[in-house]
């Protein structure tokens, strides 16, 4: 895996089923009494938000948190940004206090690249919503619903999506999670086709991987899972459909709709969710709709997503001024390899 | 393994391993006077493979249910940082739990202590055994911390430029325990 998590593109098939499988490991860790690992003691994880959130920053915080990570939260109200700092002091500062890995949502689309890639810090970055480019870790928690809700018996570890019909399904132009998803879905094998009316498809969308329709209806009954986005209102600065009631009739997924799913097929919604819009009450409160275990595979998910970003040795070299002072005392002595050097300075315990 | 080293030296046959793990059986009986509250917990890959055939022989000997697990101790060893993100194995405790009751942890090779270190660290985690004890097939010595086996399939005294593998049937298609030499020594 790289050194950060930008794009859902990022991910290869054998990286993509490697976070699932490590996700579904760590998801069994809900049923212990101890909730918690010590393997990134010692590590500082910064949530940098600069846009309202509360599932995503609340669970990248328990992630790290179960992790043994210690975890400062920054979100732009009542910090120096809202008096006008840019995001290269704000990501200076965040080095200088010693950040292993900043998870970062930014209602520009591009942030997290920028500062991933020039060189403010030295630390991971963790793509957690950018504009409307990609939400990569969503996207991860969604293929993880998928791989066990379809799996049909078994966990489905080690396998990836594979000839399943995945339907994504409304506000394809504003979301990030539709790109993220496209991209990871076909990556785990899986045919994605996008539905939405015209207006909300975006330009270039011809160049992605995956079919692109206007019509719910026709797609349904060969779908193994719909996935319901939100219309986001707060991002539209034109009218792109008529009123809410067409848009409903049209798009929305409704029971009826959902009977004309095949009966293993399931709802995925990645919150929040706005009821009587793109889905009924029906339809989110029934069984047949993940919204709230996405929710709880989320943690695991980007749990498996810190482990693996900042678990292991590094991956890639860091920039020299990035020796944080956290990192210094981790010792590099070796194993068994060299007997004479292998030391009892390794523990701390 | 390099064409100019000499050929892997067998230590233990499939025949041998089995003979072992019966007396292992039957100690670990004799220590624990019955096997009532017996919970074996093998460490992955090869110590969850020993675990089951080990339990299958204590139920030969008792005739009792023995309840069988993984742990798996990756996030816990002290030399993460050294090596990529590794893979997780499964950890899976028995309906039983482990509170209470004699863990016996089984692996496959005894070598510096330290995966037996994380996998007591792992173990707190999950529960409080009244006891806990280990079973391991090879001990091959070189010890970094204070910890020993409570039964041993093989003392198997090796310089550290020697390798000892492991090989079982469930993983490997036969049973058998290597002596290599002249590669680096791994982790045990």
């Amino acid at each position: 895996m790289k050194h950060h998590l930008i794009s859902a593109a990022d991910l290869t098939r054998d990286d993509a089923v490697m976070v699932l499988d490590t996700a579904q490991e760590l998801a069994r860790l809900a049923d212990r009494p101890i909730k918690k690992l010590p393997t990134l003691r010692g590590r500082t994880v910064v949530n940098l938000f600069f846009e309202d959130s509360t599932r995503t920053r609340i669970s990248f915080e328990a992630a790290a948190k179960r992790l043994s990570a210690d975890v400062i939260n920054f979100s732009a109200k009542g910090s120096s940004v809202s008096k006008g700092e840019s995001l290269k002091d704000t990501a200076l500062t965040l080095e200088a206090m010693g950040a292993d890995a900043v998870v970062i949502r930014h209602h520009d689309s591009g942030a997290p690249h920028r500062l991933a890639t020039s060189g403010w810090i030295g630390g991971s970055v963790v793509n957690a919503g950018d504009g409307t480019h990609e939400h990569p870790t969503q996207a991860l928690l969604d293929a993880f619903t998928l791989r066990h809700r379809l799996a049909g018996g078994g966990d489905g570890v080690g396998r990836d999506l594979t000839g399943r019909h995945i339907t994504i399904v409304g506000d394809i132009l504003h979301s990030r999670v539709a790109r993220s998803n496209v991209l990871l879905l076909t990556t785990l094998g899986a045919e994605v086709t996008v539905v939405a009316p015209p207006t909300l498809i975006p330009i270039g969308s011809e160049g992605w991987p995956c079919a692109v329709s206007y019509d719910l209806d026709a797609v349904l009954p060969s779908t193994d899972a719909v996935m319901m986005l939100r219309v986001q209102r707060e991002r539209m600065t034109a009218a792109y459909f008529p009123t809410e009631r067409e848009y409903a009739r049209r798009y929305g997924l409704n029971g009826e709709r959902m009977a004309a799913m095949p009966e293993h097929a399931v709802v995925l919604h990645p919150g929040p969710m706005n009821r009587g819009m793109e889905i009924t009450a029906e339809v989110a409160d029934s069984p047949r709709c993940t919204a709230v275990e996405q929710v709880t595979n989320g943690v695991s998910v980007r749990m498996a997503v810190l482990y693996l970003l900042l678990g292991g040795a590094p991956a890639s070299p860091a920039p020299p001024t990035a020796a944080a002072p956290a990192a210094a005392p981790t010792n590099t002595a070796p194993t068994a390899t060299a007997p004479g050097a292998a030391g009892e300075a390794e523990e701390n315990q | 393994m390099d064409a100019t080293q000499p050929p892997p030296r067998s230590v233990l046959e499939a025949p041998d391993i089995a003979r072992v793990l019966t007396r292992i059986a039957h100690e670990i009986v004799e220590r624990a006077k019955g096997a009532d509250d017996v919970v074996l917990l093998g460490i992955p890959t090869r110590g969850v493979h020993l675990a089951h055939r080990l339990a299958a022989k204590l139920h030969d000997v008792t005739g009792g249910p023995v309840p069988v697990g993984s742990l798996d101790i990756t996030m816990y060893r002290d030399d993460l940082r050294l090596r990529p993100a590794r893979a997780l194995a499964r950890t899976e405790i028995p309906a039983e739990g482990v509170d209470g009751r004699l863990v016996v942890l089984v692996d496959d090779v005894l070598f510096s202590g330290r995966t037996i270190r994380a996998a007591l660290d792992a173990l707190g985690d999950i529960g409080r055994p009244r006891a806990v004890q280990l079973a391991v097939l090879v001990d091959r010595g070189h010890r970094r911390l204070p910890i020993r086996a409570d039964y041993v399939g093989k003392n198997l005294p090796t310089s550290l430029r020697e390798t000892v593998r492991v090989q079982l049937a469930e993983e490997d298609g036969r049973d058998g325990v290597l002596l290599g030499r002249d590669e680096p020594a791994g982790e045990g």
